[in-house]
């Protein structure tokens, strides 16, 4: 089986966005503003770790019509697995997109807790999110995109991607005070 | 148990409303937790119960980010866990972060009848963050509390209450 890119599975993402929010964090920050420069995409960082979903669930909740897309890390989700319980318990119009490569990219590689054996939609779903999906193939993910992001939210979306060694900390396109001012403006409008 | 402050749940749930606020995010402790009915019950506040303390922080940056006005209640302890969410919010995203966080053997502290550590490092972390705060022991009211959080939104600025315990 050929594991799709990183990039491979932002590019689906970005064919099915529509008019949602989204949050990226860590290695999504550095791909994420070559496909998509929309007053809507928010870069997390400077971030606080882990609390990426935590931050798309509040503003999912204040933004209910518009729905907020988070682009997780799986070392990220692992700093905050309760936050998939508080999901469940709410009807947060939130896709949260966790792309597990198995490592720690930016900090030289290394395997996280979960490589190789955790299952984050499992876990997801046994938390109480009812909605979930797992794709490891860029196919699959392309044929079933429209469905997993299809509706409302809380949704949880694994996507199994390479790992890629190497990677430095990604900067992100503007300043925090700039995104905030753009997302501000474009949920206003 | 005595009661911690002035403040019980409805005078609570009616400065909340009185300020606007829309959403309370919280892991109760002990004293906090006797708000629970009426902040459940108060129709036009959203009560968010979070697993961890800076999950909680993360949550109401989201929301004040999408336009809401959010409250964060926790215990000291779990305060003492929060502090990259709140480093992150308040410093990075400047965003006027309150919250009301119940200090665990406050008063049996003044008094030297504890060997309980919270009330010994609490305000000199608060202090460390850099973010404006006041003490409330039991003679503040709810209608201190909502003075305090209109005075911090104005001036677009986090605090935080310590609440006596």
């Amino acid at each position: 089986m050929n594991m799709m890119t990183h990039q491979q599975a932002l590019e689906v993402l970005a064919a099915h966005r529509g008019e949602r929010i989204v949050i990226t964090t860590m290695g999504s920050v550095g791909i994420w503003p070559k496909l998509s420069d929309s007053p809507l995409d928010f870069h997390y960082m400077p971030s606080a770790m882990g609390e990426g979903s935590a931050l798309g669930l509040g503003l999912a909740l204040a933004q209910p019509q518009r729905g907020v897309i988070v682009v997780n890390g799986e070392g990220c989700m692992l700093m905050n697995l309760g936050n998939l319980v508080t999901i469940a318990s709410t009807s947060a119009n939130l896709f949260l997109i966790i792309i597990d490569n198995g490592l720690y990219e930016v900090t030289g590689g290394q395997p996280t807790a979960a490589a190789g054996h955790a299952d984050f939609s499992g876990i997801a779903k046994a938390a109480g999110i009812e909605r979930t999906y797992s794709f490891a193939e860029l196919d699959d993910w392309k044929n079933r995109a429209a469905e997993a992001l299809g509706g409302k939210g809380p949704v949880v979306i694994t996507l199994k991607v390479e790992g890629r060694l190497g990677q430095k900390t990604p900067k992100p396109p503007r300043t925090m005070a700039e995104q905030i001012a753009r997302l501000a403006a474009a949920i206003r409008s | 148990m005595s009661a911690p402050t002035g403040i019980d749940g409805p005078s609570l749930v009616a400065a909340l409303k009185d300020c606007g606020i829309t959403h309370v995010i919280w892991i109760p402790d002990s004293h906090l937790g006797k708000w629970d009915a009426d902040l459940s019950n108060a129709p036009s506040i959203d009560l968010v119960r979070a697993c961890r303390e800076g999950e909680a922080i993360g949550i109401a940056a989201g929301l004040i980010l999408g336009g809401k006005k959010p409250i964060v209640l926790m215990q000291c302890t779990g305060f003492f866990e929060a502090g990259d969410a709140l480093r992150n919010v308040v410093h990075d995203l400047h965003l006027p972060l309150f919250l009301v966080v119940g200090v665990r053997s406050y008063y049996d502290y003044q008094c030297r009848r504890t060997q309980d550590t919270c009330p010994r490092f609490t305000e000199p972390i608060v202090r460390a963050w850099e973010i404006p705060y006041e003490v409330f022991e039991r003679d503040r009211t709810a209608d201190d509390l909502a003075a305090s959080y209109r005075q911090s939104q104005a001036s677009n600025q986090p605090k935080i209450i310590l609440l006596a315990e």
